[in-house]
């Protein structure tokens, strides 16, 4: 009788006995090796944007939770996460955070297209503007404008950017959050974080002297100040032959000064930001 | 169940063998899943790596052990399969509660990839190579890691090609996974220039 049992129970007592061995092995093993984690990681984590775009300085959105937790990053750390999250988060931590800034968005400052700037040479190398810009210093003539190999457009986490049909990258401010992650790949810095309301702006990224702009390209900012004359709140200065436009006391294009700035520039460098 | 005595040169054959000739990924075609999903990236590739050799070196013995000390004896052998996934499964637990007690940055580069590695088919494949071959305790332990080296070999070298991908023209239709596929059948042609190295 036993005989004949045997085939049927040793596999019962043979699996049922490595299980129930290996679950008590592994309980005790959970126990003397007990790693304490602050239960509030998890919580600001799940608070976070989750889109681990790296904008806030850290490598991902854990990495970032356990800073906020450890006190390392400000509780409004993360660009994506909306206010009413920042605040939980001040909330979980135990602070209090009254700071909440205007979003921005990345704007391409250039309009140098392969017609308007001129190029050295033909480049022909992987098609990476990292690349290219190791090249000589790049193919464009003009050594601040954007090379038009699309590193920014790869690497945007949140796919707002494209390749225009002019060979400049295009930013669809719907989906741009300002994470910052195109300034930081692009080898020159042409884009730029913007408020999204700063209505008018220079986009030019070059600090070469007017004269030299005029020779390399159609559409560059000269510096010639034409703008900042024209202004009659002063938002305009210039920095080294670039005109730069300050959000904060720009009143607009449509505004009581009419845009005198845009109608009065030679190139046609300062425009309207149109959405 | 020992028929030969293994000399050194065996083992070295072996070792040949299983890295090179029989390659587990790329000959054998087993573990493809981390092989396209991790090699997007060097480091992820190298954590896998090394990942899977600690893995596989440790649960290739030990499932030798269950199966001749606790399946054969009983005659349960049909139960193979049942048994060695639950002893990879323990073994990876209980590396994890290990590990991120021990040693918490070995734990941040590993940690990720150690329960991915549990139902990496490489693991379970090998250690039922093991057990068709009818190795001895020590080829098997041999077999084992050096299955490992080999997937550690087209992991990495395939994570290197895939690297360049990022700054490369690819037809519009077969970016991302495609390529990656065509790479891997690539690279396992060339693979097979070693056959006929070792019987």
């Amino acid at each position: 009788m036993i005989e004949l049992l045997k085939p049927t129970i040793y596999p019962i007592i043979i699996m049922g006995g490595m299980g129930a061995i290996f679950a008590l092995g592994l309980g005790i093993a959970a126990r003397v090796f007990y790693v304490y984690i602050d239960p509030r990681i998890g919580q600001v984590e799940e608070l976070l944007g989750g889109a681990n775009c790296g904008g806030c300085g850290y490598a991902g959105c854990s990495d970032c939770a356990e800073a906020i937790v450890a006190g390392k990053a400000p509780v409004n750390a993360c660009i994506l996460a909306p206010p009413e999250n920042i605040k939980k988060i001040a909330e979980i931590i135990g602070v209090t955070v009254e700071v909440e800034e205007e979003k921005k968005v990345a704007r391409i400052m250039c309009r140098g297209t392969p017609e308007k700037a001129k190029r050295r040479f033909q480049y022909m190398g992987i098609e990476d503007c990292r690349a290219a810009a190791l090249v000589a210093g790049g193919d464009k003539d003009c050594e601040y404008g954007c090379l038009g190999y699309g590193t920014c457009v790869k690497s945007c986490p949140f796919g707002a950017m494209s390749m225009g049909r002019d060979g400049l990258p295009k930013v669809d401010e719907e989906k741009c959050v300002g994470c910052g992650t195109c300034v930081r790949v692009c080898p020159r810095g042409v884009p730029h974080l913007l408020p999204v309301s700063q209505k008018v702006y220079v986009p030019c990224n070059s600090h070469d002297a007017g004269k030299i702009v005029k020779e390399i390209c159609e559409v560059g900012c000269q510096g010639c100040g034409i703008c900042r004359k024209n202004c009659p709140e002063k938002a305009i200065i210039i920095d080294k032959f670039l005109s730069i436009v300050d959000p904060k006391k720009c009143i607009g294009p449509d505004a009581s000064c009419g845009g005198k700035c845009m109608d009065k520039c030679p190139t046609g460098a300062i425009q309207r930001i149109i959405s | 169940m020992e028929q030969q005595v293994w000399t050194f040169s065996d083992y070295l054959l072996l070792i040949v063998s299983a890295v090179f000739i029989n390659n587990i990924l790329l000959i054998r075609f087993l573990g493809n899943c981390p092989f396209l999903g991790v090699s997007r990236k060097m480091d992820t590739a190298v954590g896998m790596t090394f990942g899977v050799i600690f893995v596989l070196t440790c649960s290739g013995p030990l499932t030798w052990l269950t199966e001749t000390y606790l399946l054969k004896p009983f005659k349960i052998v049909y139960l193979e399969t049942l048994a060695f996934i639950l002893v990879i499964a323990v073994f990876v637990q209980l590396t994890e509660i290990v590990v991120k007690k021990v040693s918490p940055g070995l734990y941040r580069a590993l940690g990720i990839f150690l329960p991915l590695i549990t139902t990496n088919c490489a693991i379970l494949g090998t250690c039922f190579y093991n057990m068709r071959f009818k190795f001895g305790f020590l080829p098997s332990l041999i077999f084992s890691f050096a299955s490992a080296c080999g997937f550690g070999l087209a992991l990495i070298l395939f994570a290197g090609i895939r690297e360049r991908f990022e700054y490369a023209r690819i037809p519009e239709p077969i970016t991302g996974t495609g390529i990656g596929l065509v790479t891997a059948g690539l690279i396992g042609l060339s693979f097979f220039a070693f056959a006929g190295l070792v019987k």
